[in-house]
């Protein structure tokens, strides 16, 4: 049995411990917004927050994160407020497809808790994250907007 | 009427329609003069609009969404002609089972080519514009008012006379008995007042809380999950397995053959299925075709350029004895290779299978191919078939043409009946397993006469025919017109320069590798053949790019147009910063024009930094300018991921490339600076997800050129240890 916290929330799951969080996340917990895109964390679209800073969960075990504090892409808005990354999101009309900015959003949720202003290069360093629609040019603006919000 | 039990279900509230988040619509058909109505039992006033009683409006679109932004400009142009209050407007996907059932009443699925407003533009319009006058005429008899002394504005009608007003959602009922006007006159475009608006996209909100559920996030009660994997080898087989050791795994549920060349492991869940594939031992049998390379396709198309026989497609004057008589001859070889998609939302597809009834959830471009396929694969008649639409997690031509997931699907639901069955390839499965973008090389010649006027062009094309793959009745002749995109004598993908002795052909030569359509198709090699060797052939004139191109396109204003647009915007001829070198390009292409100028520096020799790219569309109208503007800088990424990043080699017969460590994609640190010039100059339709694209590379190469001196010929630039930086 491993205990997972999610979104603030305690799941006690029967599972392999070597099954990867997102697995574990999309399948025993049922939250299929983080996604699955390459499973060799080249992608990002998996990306979770564990402890506040982003994590790829196609590569961690689900035993790693026990005892951690997980954030998925469900449990960013609080109640129906927004993040202001998601608002951000919004009034850019960011996504096209939409299948990786769940990974993306928390990618940079998490920069900017390290970095509330974060420059061009700040943003080239941090996000790494694969988008084949080809969304960057409006997520870094939408980034630099929510930097202000 | 007698209903049998499959006319009940397709007569009233589709199955599927209470799972999955209200996914697919439920729909009343009419008899007699009954009210057509939704799921949710909302009157339908024509097939494209359901009035709610809170005057909410849902438009049906039958193309799917991938990111392109169609759901959006499609309900702009219905809602347009409809007079409705767009900030009530919802859309929804009507089912390819209720197209076969009301005989394709909402027209073409296929959401491919960039078609989806420029073949649907007139009959969508005309859906709204029906719906308006048949809700002002309820109003109207209600009033016991004439029609004309009534109208409509933002879901209100008003009667002038008397100013009585009424809305939309008050009238529904009573509009959705009177009889769909067949004779429908449309706006004059000057009237538009919402189609050419950059509105926000109808279908933002849930992508960015994790709430839309695309094909890989369905879930159906008692669902199971499977996990397969196919032959390697293109045309191979299963020969054997040994799962002893599998079937004793946690969660496994069946191990089933999928066809002659796949086996599949069903298990409650998917990461479980496929920890469980993993460990199955099995013995392919790759056939003659293993013994295919890269190096022996090149050689097969290399044999092609200079190959006696070949497919004409565009000719005038005699381009052999101009070149034969050149003052100057110009010859170059360029090649092309294969691609996958790599959508980030792998291959997937969901099935229910019963003796009478073969359901399917899944992200497709084409529900009626996909429903097609499920009737194919399940053996059941197409009226015991049906289809839901959900959200692609990309498409770009990978989700069109071929369900081959699908049918694989299909196959495994039917080992267990009544049980639905979710089938999700991994991201290795994806690579190994695509429809890839065509292998082509080409071989240019040019002559130039004294002057440096160029007097004769031949090109010969070789390489592979995706028609032939896939649509063999499409051929003419045996030749693939499709092929030769931007290089026709006329038409929506015509050759664009005006040259007194011409010849383009095609040397067909066919690999084991299956070819589809690949976001642009043909065009992305087209365009970097043509559009770099034009600055080949203008440099060996002694010319500049952009007059040497002018020249030749005196005939051609509109792709003239465009570039000069990027010419004047990009800066073209005027001094650039230290080290900063620019490329130009153009073609026509999906009936539109574009035209791109690339501003780059090259550090080490080897290391691009791309600054800005300055990009020219007219799409003939601009149905939404913001959308517009985002598949013009996402085509970007998607051909200059290209360029410089992808290939998939053959080796032993399949491909080496499995997941994105070796098939790279590109990041936001790479992302040029796009600016888009949206030129619409009206009186024709132009599609806009695709024709962008193509002219990412040539722009690039062409400035690579000016910064380095070195031609390079051959995408993609990784194997000339060029990176994009």
């Amino acid at each position: 049995m491993i205990r997972l916290n999610i979104n603030g929330k305690t799941h006690d799951l029967d599972i392999d411990p070597n099954t990867p969080l997102l697995w574990a996340i999309r399948e025993q917990v049922g939250l299929t917004g983080t996604k699955y895109g390459c499973g060799v964390a080249q992608c990002g679209a998996c990306t979770v927050h564990m402890d506040g800073a982003s994590v790829r969960s196609c590569g961690i075990p689900v035993s790693a994160a026990a005892g951690r504090k997980i954030t998925t892409i469900e449990g960013l808005a609080k109640g129906n407020v927004m993040h202001k990354v998601q608002k951000a999101w919004l009034a850019h009309d960011v996504p096209q497809c939409g299948y990786c900015q769940s990974g993306m959003i928390m990618a940079v949720v998490a920069l900017l808790r390290e970095k509330p202003r974060p420059t061009n290069a700040d943003i080239d360093a941090a996000i790494t994250n694969i988008c084949r629609c080809g969304t960057f040019q409006q997520v870094r603006a939408a980034i630099h907007a929510a930097a202000k919000a | 009427m007698a209903f049998n039990p499959e006319m009940n279900r397709r007569s009233f509230i589709v199955g599927g329609a209470a799972v999955g988040g209200g996914l697919a619509l439920g729909l009343q058909i009419p008899f007699g003069a009954a009210v057509a109505r939704a799921a949710d039992g909302s009157p339908e006033v024509g097939a494209w609009v359901v009035i709610r009683a809170d005057d909410t409006v849902v438009i049906r679109i039958a193309r799917s969404e991938m990111g392109q932004g169609t759901l959006t400009g499609l309900a702009q142009m219905v809602a347009e002609e409809l007079e409705c209050d767009w900030s009530r407007v919802r859309t929804e996907y009507p089912t390819p089972g209720q197209s076969v059932a009301r005989k394709r009443v909402w027209g073409d699925f296929a959401t491919v080519g960039s078609r989806g407003i420029r073949m649907s533009h007139d009959y969508v319009r005309k859906g709204g514009a029906a719906a308006r006058m048949m809700l002002v005429q309820a109003a109207a008899d209600a009033w016991k008012v004439p029609v004309s002394e009534c109208s409509a504005v933002n879901s209100v009608i008003t009667h002038k006379p008397s100013g009585r007003k009424t809305t939309y959602g008050k009238v529904a009922v009573a509009a959705a008995k009177l009889e769909v006007p067949k004779d429908v006159a449309l706006k004059d475009p000057k009237d538009w007042k919402l189609i050419g608006k950059p509105v926000k996209r109808l279908d933002t909100i849930d992508k960015l809380t994790g709430k839309q559920v695309y094909g890989a996030d369905l879930k159906l009660p008692g669902m199971l999950n499977a996990a397969i994997k196919d032959c390697p080898v293109f045309g191979g087989k299963l020969k054997s397995f040994d799962a002893a050791k599998a079937e004793r795994m946690p969660g496994v549920k069946k191990i089933v053959r999928v066809g002659e060349s796949a086996i599949a492991v069903v298990a409650d869940t998917w990461w479980r299925a496929k920890t469980a594939l993993d460990a199955i031992a099995i013995d392919w049998d790759g056939g003659e075709n293993a013994k295919v390379s890269s190096a022996s396709i090149a050689e097969i198309l290399k044999e092609g350029l200079t190959a006696e026989q070949a497919f004409v497609h565009n000719q005038n004057g005699d381009s052999k004895a101009a070149i034969a008589s050149a003052a100057k001859k110009i010859e170059a070889v360029y090649a092309y290779p294969f691609q996958n998609h790599a959508t980030m939302e792998p291959m997937n597809a969901t099935a229910r299978y019963t003796a009478s009834l073969c359901e399917v959830w899944c992200p497709t471009q084409n529900g009626e191919g996909a429903l097609a396929t499920t009737a194919a694969a399940s053996g059941l008649p197409i009226e015991k078939c049906e289809v839901y639409k959900l959200h692609l997690g990309g498409g770009f031509g990978r989700r069109g043409a071929i369900h081959d997931y699908v049918r694989q699907a299909v196959l495994i639901a039917m080992e267990l009946p009544g049980t639905p069955v979710k089938l999700l390839w991994t991201r290795e499965e994806d690579m190994l397993h695509g429809r890839y973008h065509p292998v082509m090389q080409a071989k240019l010649t040019g002559a130039l006469d004294a002057s440096g006027n160029l007097t004769g062009l031949h090109i010969r094309l070789s390489g592979q025919s995706i028609l032939a793959a896939v649509f063999p009745g499409a051929l003419d002749k045996g030749k693939d017109p499709l092929t030769f995109q931007g290089f026709w004598p006329s038409g929506d993908q015509s050759f664009e320069y005006s040259i007194p002795n011409l010849l383009i052909e095609h040397a067909m030569r066919n690999t084991h590798v299956p070819p589809g359509f690949w976001r642009g198709v043909n065009i992305n090699q087209n365009a970097i053949f043509l559009e770099c060797f034009m600055d080949e052939l203008a440099d060996a004139a002694g010319q500049d790019a952009l007059e040497f191109r002018r020249k030749l396109m005196a005939n051609h204003p509109k792709s003239l147009a465009v570039l000069n647009a990027v010419a004047e915007k990009g800066d073209w001829g005027k001094p650039a910063p230290q080290g900063v070198h620019r490329g130009l390009a153009h073609f026509r292409a999906f009936g539109s024009y574009v035209a791109a100028c690339a501003e780059i520096s090259v550090s080490s020799g080897s290391k691009v930094k791309i600054h800005r790219i300055v990009a020219a569309t007219d799409p003939g109208y601009a149905v939404n300018p913001a959308q517009i503007e985002r598949q013009v800088s996402g085509s970007f990424v998607y051909g200059l991921s290209a360029l410089f990043m992808q290939e998939c080699t053959v080796k032993d017969g399949r491909m080496e490339q499995e997941n994105f460590d070796t098939y790279n994609s590109m990041r936001i640190a790479q992302m040029p600076k796009v600016e888009s010039i949206i030129a619409p100059s009206g009186g024709f339709w132009g599609g806009v997800g695709e024709p962008t694209i193509c002219v990412a590379a040539p722009a690039v190469l062409n400035a690579f050129f000016r910064a380095t001196g070195k031609r390079i010929r051959s995408v993609p630039l990784k194997n000339y240890g060029i990176e994009l930086v």
